[in-house]
């Protein structure tokens, strides 16, 4: 549901980004991004490697991107990845994609198709099993946009 | 039941890590899109997939309308014993989808 003028002034005076988020916009911000990725951190910080995303660097139909997310763990009981985690920058929302994982899987690497609504930036993270996250950008340059296109 | 093609190997020895490839039949809609009569297309996507080993979960994600139609997972496991691997998709409007694989192990 689009916010009400009064909710989203009030909403946006909260965070400070009344200029910065055009009205009506069916589009995710990076504050947006960065609140997303804040709640699945929680106080942790965040460090770079381990988990690298594997994307095209060019796309044409951002309706099916394929992604593969590998992280570089033994995956052994005592060190493994618990969870990856994937948010986009510029979707109508920032989550794509969360997988929780174990020592089971063997190997943490993780394949899935995404859409992608406009050229933009995607944020891998990985939660291991030492409470450390792990994270990894991509960028991506999209001719089609999915997501928010229409039916004709 | 919605379609669904399911990549399992029949046969491994014991230990070894093994991939396992998912594809089933939805439209994924984000819910953003506007519809030939003007108005929003409601949204209707699959939020869970889980597979099980033997009846224990190795494999558990969740899924946004950022995820592509006909949703595509690939995945990895530890082929322990010899039994069933089970998955389970849920969705929006009540989607529910199950499959099995059999996997002999040596």
């Amino acid at each position: 549901m689009r916010p009400t003028r009064r909710e989203f002034l009030i909403g946006s005076v909260g965070i400070g980004l009344v200029s910065a988020v055009p009205m009506g916009s069916a589009s995710a911000t990076p504050a947006m991004l960065e609140e997303a990725i804040r709640n699945v951190l929680g106080e942790s910080n965040l460090q770079k490697g381990k988990i690298t995303l594997e994307v095209p660097p060019l796309v044409e139909n951002g309706n099916a991107v394929p992604l593969t997310i590998i992280v570089d763990s033994p995956m052994t009981e005592a060190d493994h990845v618990k969870a990856i985690h994937v948010f986009n920058e510029k979707n109508p929302q920032p989550h794509v994609i969360s997988v929780a994982l174990g020592p089971r899987a063997g190997k943490a690497s993780v394949a899935t198709r995404i859409k992608l609504a406009d050229t933009q930036r995607i944020v891998g993270i990985a939660e291991m099993s030492d409470g450390s996250f792990w994270t990894d950008e991509a960028n991506v340059i999209v001719t089609i946009a999915a997501c928010v296109e229409d039916v004709n | 039941m919605a379609r669904t093609l399911i990549n399992v190997p029949a046969k491994a020895k014991r230990g070894e890590v093994i991939e396992i490839k998912t594809l089933i039949s939805h439209p994924m809609e984000s819910g953003y899109r506007v519809g030939t009569s003007g108005t929003m297309i409601p949204r209707d996507i699959i939020r869970r997939f889980v597979c099980t080993y033997n009846g224990g979960e190795v494999f558990r994600a969740e899924l946004s309308p950022a995820i592509a139609a006909n949703p595509f997972i690939s995945f990895f496991t530890v082929a322990t014993e010899s039994g069933m691997i089970a998955f389970e998709w849920r969705g929006d409007n009540g989607f529910a989808a199950s499959e099995h694989a059999a996997i002999t192990v040596e």
